[in-house]
């Protein structure tokens, strides 16, 4: 079964379109990256989803409850974390999490319960009386998870959670997420960390209100970039790409820190050729030229910029 | 639903305790409009300071400026020598007032002639200056009056005065202008307080983004609106409490009316008054704009259209008409019958009324506003 099917769901604010008549499944406790440029779509999707924007035409339902008829049931059985974490900063720890469950009604031996794995999750075991507004930042967003989730809904939507966080905090923070569809709840994530996305099972980017691609990380890197690409590296970065994107077996390029990617256009350019472009005829030393597998970043900068041309 | 909505009580509670300016908003504030208007802002004149030209240096003159200064209306600060003295003094503001009296004075009156007595009045404050006219009027008639049953006395006639005057103040038989405000004040200060508080507290959850998971999670707007004013009602309850006791301790005033009726009064008033400032919070984004938003539609309309201060009935009609933009209106006639005048339900009905209709009128705009809204952002 499908925790979420959305349908042709359209959202116009005047003459912009926002999202233009998007189709794609989750299934039951699986981890759905949604990812996308900023202002391509995301958010505006996930508000639809979880019922506070209504869309201008089109249909999703989200653990079987129509988002268009019945937006209050599809509330009562998510989970939502955005990249605000909507904790209050001048509530303690327990305080806030006494009241998002009172939002949900739990009360009694139900609320200790919940309450106690909230502050397991968050580490904040002892820290109940705390201030919230004194939570390191990666300490915050997990106690936001923990009472987004203390109701324990079957899905749960993360709007960019990961956004201003440290590394480590972030890593912890996907054990987290890692742990939630273990125990069976769908989780559907927006993210521009690429990193990130490779946690994902199922994948889809958007990018101007449209998706783009679709797929798991796999499948996306091997179905989306037919043409070899090479990483190459040399002493002279900035000049090397300027004489490579004159070559016309070059279709594109990209840098990475002192690498450069390119994609061919020629099959039967090798490392060879390179080498002597380069260090023969202009003297810029070549320090190692590889053919390698694409990354995600390859794949969604080769699919954006395909799409806005 | 019910817990639901002790939920956010609850918590706005909490919230409410650990925010000191807001604390001080809605409880120092009150003490210090009271303190000003009940103390400073003193519309009774008294004490008037006058100097006396006398060219006549008689009995009479001194018999009727004895009469003149043994009340507590006038107290004489100097006497006059000369003409350019006079200038002088009504120039600098040493006196508001200068008496004249003619150096013929005794002369005439003896032979039975009109006198003209002067009087010079600083007419820059006119109700003050319009005051000082009816007092020296009232006393130079009666003094006219004691000298005519003088005269008719030594001819051995009595005085004939076909109507004496009695006039008796109720309600406030002193005149004392702090009892005719502090029912205007407490409506002043509940209005400002309960849309300020309660706009504010809404404002907050939509500035800081936590309004988003209010707006995810099954809470109503009812829910969520009736949980944030349950906290301000009490509050503002607490407030008119301090106001009333206040009012009993620095300036006697005793509440005439039912409890009962004040409190149902007050209560239908914050019902307007918040429902204002639910209005305000639907169409402020920032809390800037809804604390400036609050002030301008609670605290000048209920100081200047309120009749708090200025008589309703003497304003031009457009203004009469304009005056229905503050629900202060209806509550200070409301508090001045119970408070003052210890009225029952039949001589303010007509105002619960009107602060229901008001009250009604902006919860609905906010409805309509709130559910546009919802489609947009």
């Amino acid at each position: 079964m499908n925790a979420i099917e959305v349908n042709n769901l359209t959202k116009k604010f005047g003459a912009f379109t926002a999202v233009d008549n998007v189709n794609f499944t989750v299934k039951q406790g699986e981890i759905f990256g949604f990812l996308g440029a900023n202002g391509a779509g995301k958010s505006t999707t996930i508000r639809m989803l979880i019922g506070v924007l209504e869309p201008t035409s089109g249909d999703a339902l989200v653990g079987g409850h129509s988002i268009m008829k019945d937006p209050e049931m599809v509330k009562r059985n998510i989970g939502y974390m955005s990249q605000k974490f909507s904790l209050y900063n001048d509530l303690t720890v327990a305080e806030n999490i006494r009241f998002y469950a009172g939002v949900y009604g739990l009360d009694g031996k139900k609320y200790e319960e919940r309450k106690k794995w909230v502050l397991k999750v968050a580490n904040l075991e002892n820290m109940e009386n705390t201030l919230t507004s004194s939570l390191p930042g990666g300490i915050k967003q997990r106690l936001a998870l923990g009472t987004a989730v203390i109701h324990e809904p079957k899905i749960v939507f993360l709007d960019e959670p990961t956004s201003g966080v440290d590394p480590i905090s972030r890593r912890n923070f996907w054990d987290l997420i890692n742990d939630l569809s273990a125990g069976g709840t769908t989780v559907l994530v927006t993210t521009h960390y690429l990193d990130e996305a490779e946690f994902c099972n199922d994948i889809i980017l958007i990018n101007a209100g449209k998706i783009v691609a679709q797929g798991n990380s796999k499948e996306l890197k091997t179905n989306y970039i037919k043409n070899p690409i090479l990483e190459i590296e040399t002493d002279r970065t900035v000049d090397s790409l300027e004489i490579l994107e004159k070559e016309k077996w070059v279709g594109e390029t990209s840098v990475f820190g002192n690498y450069i990617h390119i994609i061919l256009n020629d099959d039967t350019i090798t490392e060879k050729n390179i080498i002597q472009l380069l260090q023969e005829q202009n003297g810029i030393n070549v320090k190692r030229v590889e053919r390698i597998v694409p990354t995600l970043e390859d794949v969604f900068i080769h699919l954006i910029e395909k799409d806005n041309k | 639903m019910l817990n639901r909505i002790f939920a956010i009580a609850k918590k706005e509670l909490k919230q409410l305790s650990r925010d000191t300016r807001m604390l001080f908003i809605i409880f120092f504030f009150p003490v210090v409009l009271l303190i000003i208007f009940g103390y400073a802002i003193n519309f009774d004149v008294k004490h008037i300071k006058i100097a006396v030209y006398d060219q006549d240096k008689s009995d009479y003159t001194r018999e009727y400026v004895n009469g003149l200064i043994s009340s507590e209306y006038f107290d004489l600060v100097t006497y006059v020598q000369d003409e350019s003295e006079i200038k002088r003094l009504l120039d600098e503001k040493i006196v508001q007032a200068v008496v004249v009296f003619p150096n013929d004075l005794s002369r005439k009156l003896l032979s039975k002639q009109e006198v003209k007595v002067q009087y010079l009045i600083d007419g820059v404050d006119g109700t003050t200056a319009s005051a000082i006219q009816n007092y020296v009027n009232a006393a130079t008639y009666s003094y006219s009056i004691k000298l005519t049953k003088e005269y008719l006395a030594v001819t051995g006639k009595n005085l004939y005065v076909p109507i004496d005057l009695q006039p008796r103040f109720w309600f406030n038989p002193e005149l004392q202008s702090t009892k005719f405000l502090i029912p205007g004040l407490m409506g002043m200060i509940l209005i400002v307080t309960a849309v300020i508080s309660i706009s504010l507290s809404i404002v907050r959850e939509k500035e800081r983004g936590t309004i988003e998971q209010i707006n995810v999670s099954p809470l109503s707007s009812f829910e969520f609106i009736l949980g944030k004013t349950i906290p301000y009602i009490f509050i503002s309850l607490i407030n008119a409490t301090i106001v009333l006791v206040a009012g009993y301790i620095l300036f006697g005033i005793v509440i005439q009316g039912s409890l009962l009726l004040l409190l149902f009064g007050t209560l239908m008033f914050l019902f307007a008054a918040l429902g204002l400032g639910i209005f305000i919070s639907t169409v402020a984004d920032s809390q800037q704009v809804a604390f400036q938003a609050a002030n301008v539609t609670s605290l000048l309309p209920s100081f200047i259209l309120s009749g708090f201060i200025f008589p309703i009935k003497t304003m031009p009609i457009a203004i009469q008409v304009l005056t229905n933009v503050t629900p202060a209106k209806f509550y200070v006639v409301i508090l001045r019958a119970i408070l003052l005048r210890g009225a029952g339900i039949s001589a303010f009905w007509d105002q619960l009324i009107y602060l229901g209709i008001f009250g009604t009128i902006f919860i609905t705009l906010a409805i309509i506003v709130d559910k546009r809204s919802k489609g947009k952002n």
